[in-house]
């Protein structure tokens, strides 16, 4: 066999690991390396949840979420065509793979299955949905009540008398596993609908785009919306705080250039009013400032709880307008009107009364699932994998405090294994009274961890490797990552023509605007904004918000035209691409671009 | 001055009235009741032809010879069509007809309201189904620029005489169809000095998808689109949304402007407009409104001729027809309604089938 596949991609084992990150590598267990084998198979690079390079310990993202979605897939709905989602691991980066059914028998046995599983959720929705908030809620609960990992030089005399039996050391593994275990939890709730959700959706949209071959995809993300979701809520509290600062005439101490620390100080010494509004933001903080700044599938994508420079960052925009008079608050009832005119409108374009009942039948199914579809990133994703990570942290800071490693954060470059390892390293010391070996031997390790980030970083990774397959027929990979032929088609030509002014990507929200590309990586460098600026980022979120109100368009390079940023843009009217893959590093900062959000593309100007 | 057996205002007419008005006369007379900005105008009946023919048939037959006619003598068609023509255009009016439509002229020429008399376009309107018109009611039967009654006058026979052209008259001979039926209207118009011209299909020529809206459009008179002279500009817009997915801003490098001594000139386009959208996005939201309400007077998708008028900026219709390419297709059924209505996920999940 040629090193290449016939026509197609690098094979998985053609690609090498980085020189000088092999120990970085090798800390990955051994089934997510790629093997001989694994060149047979399709794979290719998410680089939709996970853009960047991951640390050690954030790979527990996808194995916990690929164990959950695979689970759903294969053996709870038992969807046909596909069965779950391989993931391998290379340079920091995770390629994953679907499998596919494609004998007829074994697709009927299936599908028998399917409709006894799927359809009986689909019938009883709402009562599902209804208990699977009050699970969400009580994990989230569980989780908030583990107590801080502490190891106190004697044992509490409370703990002694009341006959508690276990030492602190213990308590310190029990929490360990159990944030570890309600994480893996988590995820199996985050995909106990999500493929439902989408495929009631998909069915839904797939419709449009045959019966109107030329509807943009906004369009139909408009028809099935929600329009007082969860992901509003954020960005509706803020407004709500603006709002409450003037009125309590507060707004005077939000000033661009003063950092949040004193605008809380000079509140808590400015009189009643200025701690009447920091009650009012404690009030929007739990839970919804329980957001986080990336997609929650990095430790460093903070809550807005753990870093309020972001939320205060849009705060001095909505008070002038509060004070030039607007009311800031979201015209629910004409979002609603409008998105019941913009469905009608389009069911009186339909040709026969049969396609209209059909579609009738569609939209319903897809407004009665998209609850879900919206709201559960917001108890996934960001509440639930903020508390998961800030847990981590504390262990981190109990480690670093031992001597165990630099700095707190740097805990996450221990694989979830390895952080067990030293956990118990910790234990059995504390417990002996020698000295733990931990400081001998992860601070070497961490340092050498970090510097395989950057090094990986610096490499672009193949978007897909092994053998194009004539279809792709599995409705988990078109729906969760919009991979279709015609897109690898789309990879392997790019790969040819590497020197085009366009940069692709999903049409999000239409609108064309010239103007000067900022690039925004992080949160700190949000200040770089400039009114009239577009902005240019990994990904954006509703936490993002607020800095739509300083742009002209936003272009990220992850996201589909149903991602929180996509609607967001729409909500603020302004032009977007999402999901170019690669706009952060086609783009100069200071670049000046045009933005085409209704076709989906960006040039380089 | 009312509308009488001869002359029909368009305010007076509507598609009902087809066969004295013809299909262009009668879309334009419903478009300007139904409140949509039409340049104004009157169309000369079909009476006012029969009254013409009736004139001409006593000097000499003329129905009768064409009936004799082989449609695969093509020598034989020829040389009757152009004598046919040439006693058309050069016949006189009978007396009312003249009378009437010099009249109708006045008025036109006084509503205008301007010292120097206002030039008309004179446009064949076929009386036949839409697409014979679509054939042979084409650009050749439509004169713009028109200064002068006498021209107008001249132009309206000539529109007549062009039922006597090769093509039609080959095509009723292998249709078979009795030329007692035969009868041409004729419009005559207040002539748009247009700044940015051309058409509107309200679905989508190329998918039939009915929820766009397609504008074609490049600088001066629509004739330089119509004829192909030019590469318009070219948008496809939400036929509800307004959203603007495509923009295709082509190189316009002449345009058709109306000439000093009548009819039109091809002139160059200047330099920094060549490039440049002849439409505002106003404009196109504005064409966007007035296509939505024409398919919706009509109910079925159209085929639009427009125009921006150079001084007021004001957008008229000079012409809707039906869309006939894909009304004419039978679609099969996106989807049917289901028995189960959650069974339609499974053309999701089912796989291909």
């Amino acid at each position: 066999m040629s090193n290449q596949a016939p026509r197609g991609f690098p094979l998985p084992s053609s690609l090498k690991v980085i020189p000088g990150t092999e120990r970085a590598q090798a800390a990955y267990p051994y089934h997510v390396q790629f093997g001989k084998e694994d060149d047979q198979r399709f794979w290719f690079y998410n680089s939709m949840h996970f853009p960047e390079p991951m640390s050690a310990f954030d790979m527990v993202t996808a194995e916990a979420a690929y164990c959950a979605l695979g689970a759903s897939n294969t053996r709870v709905h038992c969807l046909p065509t596909t069965l779950g989602i391989d993931h391998r691991i290379i340079n920091g980066r995770v390629y994953i793979g679907g499998n596919a059914v494609t004998d007829p028998a074994e697709i009927a046995r299936r599908t028998e299955e399917f409709q006894k599983r799927a359809f009986y959720y689909y019938e009883h929705w709402e009562r599902l949905y209804a208990q699977w908030r009050e699970k969400m809620l009580a994990l989230i609960k569980s989780a908030q009540a583990l107590p801080q990992p502490a190891l106190p030089e004697f044992e509490p005399l409370e703990n002694v008398h009341a006959g508690k039996g276990v030492a602190s050391n213990h308590t310190l593994l029990d929490t360990y596993q159990k944030t570890l275990e309600g994480y893996f939890r988590m995820w199996h709730h985050h995909f106990e609908f999500l493929l439902l959700g989408y495929g009631a959706y998909l069915t839904f949209f797939s419709f449009c785009k045959k019966a109107f071959p030329e509807i943009t995809d906004q369009t139909i993300a408009r028809m099935v919306a929600g329009i007082e979701a969860e992901i509003f809520r954020p960005d509706d509290e803020l407004r709500r705080l603006a709002r409450r600062a003037v009125e309590l005439n507060v707004d005077s101490k939000f000033k661009d250039g003063i950092s949040v620390q004193e605008i809380i100080r000079s509140l808590e010494e400015g009189g009643p009013s200025g701690r009447e509004w920091l009650k009012e933001l404690e009030t929007s903080r739990d839970p919804w400032f329980n957001i986080n700044v990336g997609d929650g599938f990095y430790h460093y994508h903070r809550a807005w709880n753990d870093d309020l420079s972001m939320p205060f960052a849009g705060l001095p925009e909505y008070m002038r307008r509060v004070r030039q008079g607007e009311s800031l608050e979201r015209p629910i009832g004409r979002l609603q009107e409008e998105r019941r005119q913009l469905i009608q409108d389009y069911r009186d374009l339909l040709s026969t009364d049969d396609e209209r009942a059909a579609y009738d039948q569609m939209i319903t199914l897809a407004h009665r699932v998209f609850p879900y579809v919206e709201g559960h990133k917001f108890y996934c994703e960001h509440w639930y994998t903020n508390l998961f990570f800030n847990k981590i942290r504390e262990f981190g800071g109990l480690l670093s405090a031992h001597g165990f490693f630099p700095d707190a954060e740097d805990v996450f470059q221990l694989t979830h294994y390895e952080l067990k390892t030293a956990i118990i390293d910790l234990m059995s010391s504390w417990s002996n009274g020698s000295a733990p070996r931990g400081p001998g031997y992860w601070p070497k390790i961490v340092a050498e961890r970090r510097a395989a980030i950057k090094e990986w970083a610096k490499h672009d990774s193949p978007p897909a490797l092994g053998p194009v397959p004539d279809v792709i027929d599995d409705p988990a990979i078109v729906m969760l990552w919009g991979i279709t032929r015609e897109s690898l088609d789309q990879w392997l030509s790019a790969g040819a023509d590497g020197d085009s002014r366009e940069v692709r990507g999903f049409a999000a929200s239409s609108g064309v605007v010239e103007g000067p590309a900022r690039i925004v990586r992080s949160v700190e460098e949000i200040s770089r904004l400039q009114k009239g600026d577009i902005l240019v980022c990994q990904v954006t979120n509703p936490t993002w918000a607020p800095i739509f109100q300083k742009i002209t368009a936003a272009v990220s390079d992850i996201g589909g035209s149903m991602s929180h940023a996509a609607i967001v843009a729409r909500e603020y009217g302004l032009p977007a691409v999402v999901g170019t893959g690669n706009a952060t590093s086609r783009i100069k900062d200071g670049q000046r671009i045009r933005v085409d959000g209704g076709r989906g593309v960006v040039t380089l100007l | 001055m009312k509308s009488t057996e001869i002359v029909g205002w368009f305010a007076d007419i509507g598609l009902q009235d087809r066969p004295q008005v013809g299909g262009k006369g009668g879309s334009l007379g419903e478009l300007e009741r139904a409140g949509i900005p039409v340049p104004p105008g009157f169309v000369v009946k079909t009476a006012a032809f029969e009254r013409f023919m009736e004139a001409l048939e006593r000097e000499a037959p003329v129905r009768a010879r064409i009936e004799s006619l082989d449609p695969d003598d093509l020598a034989a068609v020829s040389a009757c069509s152009s004598e046919l023509r040439a006693r058309v255009e050069a016949a006189a009016l009978p007396k009312d007809v003249l009378e009437e439509i010099t009249a109708a002229y006045a008025r036109l020429q006084g509503e205008a309201g301007s010292a120097a008399p206002t030039a008309v376009a004179v446009r064949s309107s076929a009386t036949t189904e839409d697409a014979i018109d679509a054939s042979f009611a084409g650009l050749q039967d439509t004169y713009l620029w028109v200064t002068d009654l006498e021209q107008t006058l001249a132009r309206v026979r000539s529109c007549w005489g062009s039922l006597y052209s090769v093509e039609s008259v080959t095509y009723r001979r292998r249709k078979g169809l009795p030329e007692a039926g035969v009868a041409m209207a004729v419009v005559i118009q207040r002539m748009v000095n247009a700044r940015t011209a051309g058409v509107m299909f309200t679905r989508s020529p190329t998918t039939g998808d009915r929820s766009v809206i397609t504008i074609e459009g490049a600088w001066g008179l629509g004739s330089a689109v119509v004829g192909g002279e030019v590469t318009p500009d070219r948008w496809v817009i939400g036929k509800i949304t307004g959203e603007i997915p495509v923009r295709e801003i082509s190189e316009k490098h002449i345009q058709h402007v109306p000439a000093a001594a009548g009819g039109i000139d091809s002139v160059p386009v200047a330099d920094d407009l060549r490039r440049a959208p002849c439409l505002s996005d106003e404009e196109l939201q504005a064409l966007r409104a007035v296509g939505r309400k024409v398919e919706k007077h009509y109910g079925r998708p159209q085929d639009i001729e427009w125009a921006v008028e150079r001084d007021s900026n004001r957008i008229l219709l000079l012409q809707s027809r039906p869309e006939t390419v894909w009304s004419a297709k039978e679609a099969a059924p996106v989807a049917r309604a289901a028995a189960d209505p959650v069974a339609h996920v499974m053309s999701i999940f089912g796989g291909r089938r």
